[in-house]
């Protein structure tokens, strides 16, 4: 088995997440080959085979000549599976690719299982296994499922270049906003999810944070909706945290939103479905309707 | 101009789901089904860019699935949709995305839509493949998880949304299209009047038969719950007790009441 692995470059920087890949490919016990649109003065920890193509000429967001640098490196290395992280580059250029070489491609691996894999499927609360009906497959593996490994070494670079085909013109970056509230040195952090029904309730959370000792944090809906200001968000968009006590009222637990916050020392979650995914993660699960429950734990801890 | 936006009919992700009797996919029993979260953001986008354009562009919203599916077609039409294609499907759930792509470029292909909005992925499969695939398959350029949208003059400057809240900038020119992540903007909800013109709206029935050309890439041997990893406790009853438990727990679990 032989995978070509897609590595992530941004800002002139090679992402950490890269190594999730190898992680991924270990599990599989393939061979690898990596895949980089990056720069020479940052090579990866690898000793193998690396297919490089300058960011600098290529751009670091240019799907269409992406799309044809990592064809170039499939012609060339022939792999079995071509391995995209889940991420805003992979689940944008892993679909053209799968497009351009007719093959099967499986989004989000979360498992890799006896003749295919496990993803994810309802928000998370559910699995999928899903079976590639061609010999070679695209796949994209779910943020955080493989644990990163640095295999180590220098690669034997093979350079990539491709005439510039795409119409679409990048711009620049716009920087995340500023923080108003860093959530990363909170030691408690309670946080509102959808389940806390309407704005109007923002402020009965906010008071069991007070009452712990802690900050607000929030979901992406109720950020989305205005309740809460996107200083206050965690999540992959948002703040990584891992505070203490992570209190999550509401929240079912997007995979978006648990990858911000699984690394607490304790988590607890209220939520009136007991199926929701956040209780993967939360250390204790109160089934109950937040808006019953929150007002009466803070009550009893003023007390 | 022409504009196509194409949403998806998904059920209430609050729901209980059961394995159907073939165990690929959730039973359609009991559920409530409403639009595609990321797909109400790309109506009111598609919706807004009509309104910019006034008459001279047409708006056609299409959707895949058995006859439920024409409930969400008709909110779309409310939001402002001119007119709806419903693509009859009572095993579209069978189907992957490379097949749910190729039905719509089936359609789209010699229409000659110069923008197709779609949402960035649905709730319930979350392949975030379709938008990305039709484009590939009427060839035509392609931005993702949009949070940023502007038309002028034949080009669109898109805000994608990237790891970490940084954002990146891109132009395209038409045709194009693109995938709609959640706040891209505030979805309306249709007034009642608006309602009631959509009834009047056209909404043309398609049998899948006649667009469907390719085969499945994919193929889907279970749909199960997650292996409990068991680690956590699970508190249930009166309101009361369960505070009691909660503040037991702090004390003895944590060093945050101390």
């Amino acid at each position: 088995m032989k995978t070509l692995l897609i590595g992530e470059y941004r800002e002139g920087k090679l992402l950490d997440t890269t190594y999730e890949l190898f992680g991924y490919a270990g599990q599989l016990g393939a061979e690898t080959a990596l895949f980089l649109v990056g720069s020479e003065s940052q090579l990866p920890a690898f000793g193998g085979t690396l297919y490089l193509a300058d960011a600098l000429a290529c751009g670091e967001y240019n799907p269409d000549l992406h799309k044809q640098l990592v064809l170039d490196a499939v012609q060339k290395e022939n792999p079995d599976q071509i391995v995209f992280l889940h991420s805003s580059y992979g689940w944008d250029l892993a679909p053209r690719v799968a497009a351009s070489l007719r093959i099967a491609q499986i989004s989000e691996v979360i498992a890799i299982q006896e003749g295919g894999f496990e993803v994810g499927c309802c928000n998370g609360k559910m699995r999928r296994s899903i079976t590639p009906a061609t010999h070679r497959a695209v796949i994209t593996i779910q943020a955080g499922a493989f644990q990163g490994v640095q295999p180590g070494g220098t690669p034997q670079v093979v350079k990539l270049t491709a005439e510039s085909t795409g119409t679409m013109e990048f711009l620049g970056y716009e920087p995340a906003e500023e923080k108003g509230v860093d959530l990363s040195k909170a030691e408690v952090i309670v946080s509102a999810g959808r389940g806390i029904g309407k704005k109007d309730n923002v402020p009965v959370i906010a008071a069991l944070a007070k009452a712990l000792g802690g900050e607000l944090g929030a979901s992406r809906p109720v950020v989305d909706a205005e309740w809460v200001a996107h200083d206050h968000q965690v999540g992959t968009t948002g703040q990584t945290v891992s505070p203490k006590l992570y209190v999550a009222c509401g929240i079912s637990g997007a995979i978006q939103h648990l990858a911000g916050m699984k690394k607490s020392d304790f988590i607890i979650a209220i939520n009136k479905d007991k199926d929701a995914p956040i209780g993967e993660v939360a250390d204790v699960l109160v089934v109950a309707d937040v808006m019953q429950f929150v007002p009466a734990l803070t009550a009893r801890l003023a007390r | 101009m022409k504009i196509l936006v194409c949403i998806k009919q998904v059920p209430d992700l609050e729901s209980r789901f059961k394995p159907d009797a073939a165990g690929v996919w959730f039973s359609d029993t009991d559920l409530a089904f409403r639009m595609n979260e990321y797909d109400e953001y790309a109506v009111e986008q598609a919706v807004r860019l009509r309104e910019q354009l006034g008459d001279s562009a047409e708006l056609t919203v299409l959707s895949i699935g058995p006859d439920r599916v024409v409930e969400a077609v008709k909110k779309a039409l409310a939001m402002g949709c001119d007119r709806a294609v419903h693509v009859q499907d009572t095993a579209v759930h069978l189907k992957d995305p490379w097949q749910i792509a190729s039905i719509i470029a089936a359609y789209a292909g010699d229409q000659g839509f110069d923008l197709i909005f779609t949402g960035m992925q649905s709730q319930d499969r979350g392949s975030a493949q379709v938008g990305v695939s039709l484009a590939e398959q009427l060839g035509v350029a392609c931005a993702t998880t949009l949070v940023g949208f502007e038309y002028a003059d034949g080009a669109i400057t898109a805000k994608r949304e990237l790891e970490g809240g940084i954002k990146g900038v891109v132009k395209l020119r038409t045709p194009v299209l693109v995938t709609c992540q959640l706040g891209l903007n505030t979805p309306r909800y249709p007034t009642l009047p608006n309602i009631m013109k959509a009834k009047r709206k056209e909404i043309t029935a398609i049998p899948v038969a006649e667009l469907l050309k390719e085969e499945a890439r994919t193929t889907a041997t279970s749909f199960h719950h997650p292996a409990k990893k068991g680690s956590g406790l699970i508190l249930e009853g009166d309101v009361g007790d369960l505070v009691e438990k909660v503040i037991g727990i702090l004390k003895e679990k944590t060093s945050v009441l101390r």
